[in-house]
């Protein structure tokens, strides 16, 4: 076997040219199907970050009116009661869970302002202890809200960087008042995202993505002091964090489960994870323009095939007299067989590695001129070398059998 | 007896014509003979040397070789009795020109199954035989005619087959270079091998201890009669002319 590898390898440098013209089917083939996969498992890992997780594993879920995220500023629907703690502890326990800690949130326009600048389209949300960890900011400059603000109704809040720059122009905030929907707040303190990275925005679409899901600006308030501005009993969103991102789906799924038990609104009204629905459906999206590339890909591997049947026919017949040799010399059938096979197999194998390297060349290449991103996919690259092994071996069987029912007496007639 | 064949025909259809080119043959060699089958180009010594080599089946008549009913063997068991049983030495050498003269020689071992690690020195042995001990590692266009003859032979020897069959083993060769192949083939049967010989030329078949003579596919043990047998052929040739006239 490893002769037979061995032979066919000096067989393919021999015939440099024919080879790789014999490949090159094979190799397009393998390529395209490679940088198809790359550029679209890119876009699903850079959806995966930038709409469920932002890179910190958070998943929430909220209120869903009809799949989307129902706005409580329009009052509070009948039979929905606020999270109660045993839920919480529940949702705690459920697999893959790290932490959960629930929430109040509030967008919209012109709801903060700092003197006359408003905060365009900035995120109100009333958080309880844990929070700013669990999603991952940081304080960086002034402080926490104390123990007791969580429940004394204080009016305090901490700003994230984007509100910082905008509302302050970037100057410190500490110390300074807001309003907050008509109710003055004490700026604490600044916290940074800790995932949020700058050179991430490679595109347009990546600014829009990181803009929708991070909002322009966040303002912290202790969830304490939510009710003084805006309403009582407003049902919360729960922040889940999980330990794997493939984990968001279910483990979002059994939290909803968990707290639509208390739901008793016949209007459709449930708890569920909004952000995450629309990345699966995305994510179906590219995974069927995948499905579709790689078809058509699949083609010109097929036509790859066909060009290496072709030329293992040629070789058959170029060595007529050597394969009538070895079978006078007692070669059975199968030793034919294998050696043609492993020389069609090699060459494909050959073609099909050439093809990887071609193809994520080709998908590196598409993500700097377009600002795609790409993932290298190890298990298709696997896929793709037995995949063009096996034309190899498909396209090779019918001229590998014919060389090994070749008459011996008429082979070495020839010369 | 190693080798037996008896009432052998072999018939060729060439359209709706039938074309007899082995009739009635009968031969029989024992370990340790040198048998040369001597007969004019056209007279069937190669389809006699093809169906001693297991290389064609006869049309009727019965082949035994080695205590093997050769006739009814499948293509791969013909495969194994010929890789097992028979050493070919064929005109034209047919060395793989890519490969040493080594690796051709190690070429019948892989076919028989011998493990790799022991195939190189069971040809670097079958090369010192025929005293090519020196170039193994030459390549057949860096060898002259005689020497890629007893490349050939080393390779006919490595599985240690019952026969050597050589078909025209010096129709390629030069004067000096055949001598040297014939005297190869003296030594060798001498220690034992048998050879069977297939040539036109009646001063190479002269080596062998035994000599047949085969004509228009029947096989003579004497000259005179195979003489007398090309005469009656001419003459029945004329005749059939002479009646078309």
């Amino acid at each position: 076997m490893i002769e037979n590898i061995i032979l066919s390898m000096r067989g393919i440098w021999s015939h440099k040219l024919r080879s790789i013209l014999t490949m090159l089917g094979v190799i397009i083939g393998i390529a395209s199907i490679i940088a198809i996969v790359s550029i679209v498992q890119g876009t699903n890992r850079k959806l995966e970050k930038s709409l469920i997780g932002s890179g910190n594993n958070v998943v929430s879920v909220s209120v869903l009116q009809e799949n989307w995220e129902y706005d409580f500023s329009g009052g509070i629907p009948s039979g929905i009661p606020v999270v109660n703690d045993a839920s919480i502890e529940n949702i705690k326990n459920i697999e893959g869970v790290v932490d959960a800690c629930k929430y109040h949130t509030r967008q919209g326009w012109n709801q903060v302002f700092y003197k006359d600048v408003g905060l365009s389209y900035g995120k109100v949300v009333g958080i309880n202890p844990g929070y700013l960890n669990l999603v991952e900011y940081q304080i960086n400059s002034g402080r926490d809200f104390a123990e007791e603000e969580y429940t004394n109704g204080k009016k305090v809040a901490i700003v994230d960087e984007s509100a910082k720059d905008m509302l302050f122009n970037g100057e410190n905030p500490v110390g300074e008042a807001l309003e907050i929907n008509g109710e003055p707040f004490i700026v604490v303190g600044v916290a940074k995202n800790l995932n949020k990275q700058q050179e991430e925005y490679e595109s347009i679409n990546d600014y829009y993505m990181n803009s929708y899901s991070s909002g322009q600006g966040q303002i912290f308030i202790p969830d304490g002091t939510w009710p003084i501005v805006y309403q009582y009993d407003e049902p919360e969103a729960v922040a889940i964090k999980v330990e794997n991102v493939k984990q968001m789906q279910s483990v979002a799924a059994s939290a909803s489960d968990e707290l639509n038990i208390y739901i008793t609104n016949m209007d459709g009204y449930k708890y569920g994870a909004n952000s995450g629905d629309d990345t699966e459906s995305l994510k179906t999206l590219t995974n069927a323009i995948q499905l579709m590339l790689v078809g058509i890909a699949s083609l010109s591997l097929l036509v790859g095939g066909i060009g290496v049947m072709n030329i293992m026919l040629v070789s058959v017949t170029e060595r007529t007299s050597e394969i009538g040799l070895k079978k006078a010399l007692g070669a059975k059938r199968r030793v034919i067989m294998a050696q043609f096979l492993t020389e069609s197999a090699v060459l494909t194998s050959v073609g099909g590695i050439l093809g990887i390297i071609v193809g994520i060349g080709l998908a590196k290449l598409i993500s700097t001129l377009t600002g795609l991103e790409f993932a290298v996919s190890i298990p298709w690259i696997f896929i793709s070398v037995a995949f063009s092994m096996g034309i190899g071996i498909l396209f090779g069987a019918m001229p590998a059998s014919k060389a090994s029912k070749l008459n011996p007496i008429e082979a070495l007639r020839r010369d | 007896m190693i080798l037996e064949l008896s009432n052998i025909y072999k018939t060729y259809q060439q359209d709706a014509l039938e074309v007899p080119v082995l009739k009635d043959v009968s031969l029989s060699v024992d370990k340790g003979d040198y048998l040369a089958i001597q007969g004019p180009s056209g007279s069937g010594k190669s389809t006699l040397m093809n169906i001693i080599g297991c290389l064609d089946l006869p049309t009727s008549g019965n082949y035994m070789l080695n205590g093997t009913n050769v006739l009814t063997q499948s293509d791969n068991a013909l495969s194994e009795i010929r890789c097992r049983e028979i050493g070919f030495v064929f005109q034209s050498y047919q060395l793989l020109p890519g490969e040493t003269a080594l690796h051709n020689v190690m070429l019948p071992l892989s076919f028989a199954g011998v493990p790799r690690h022991k195939r190189r020195a069971i040809a670097e042995e079958a090369l010192k035989r025929v005293g090519l001990g020196e170039r193994m590692h030459f390549m057949p266009n860096q060898l002259s005619g005689g020497q890629k003859q007893r490349v050939a032979i080393a390779r006919a020897l490595v599985n240690d087959p019952n026969i050597i069959l050589a078909d025209e083993p010096t129709g390629a060769l030069d004067q000096k270079s055949g001598a040297q192949v014939m005297e190869l083939f003296k030594k060798l049967n001498e220690e034992g091998v048998t050879i069977v010989m297939i040539t036109h030329d009646s001063g190479i078949a002269a080596h062998a201890k035994t000599i047949k003579y085969i004509v228009d596919g029947r096989i003579y043990d004497r000259e005179e009669d195979a003489r007398h047998a090309i005469v009656e052929e001419e003459q029945s040739a004329e005749a059939t002319e002479a009646e078309e006239a």
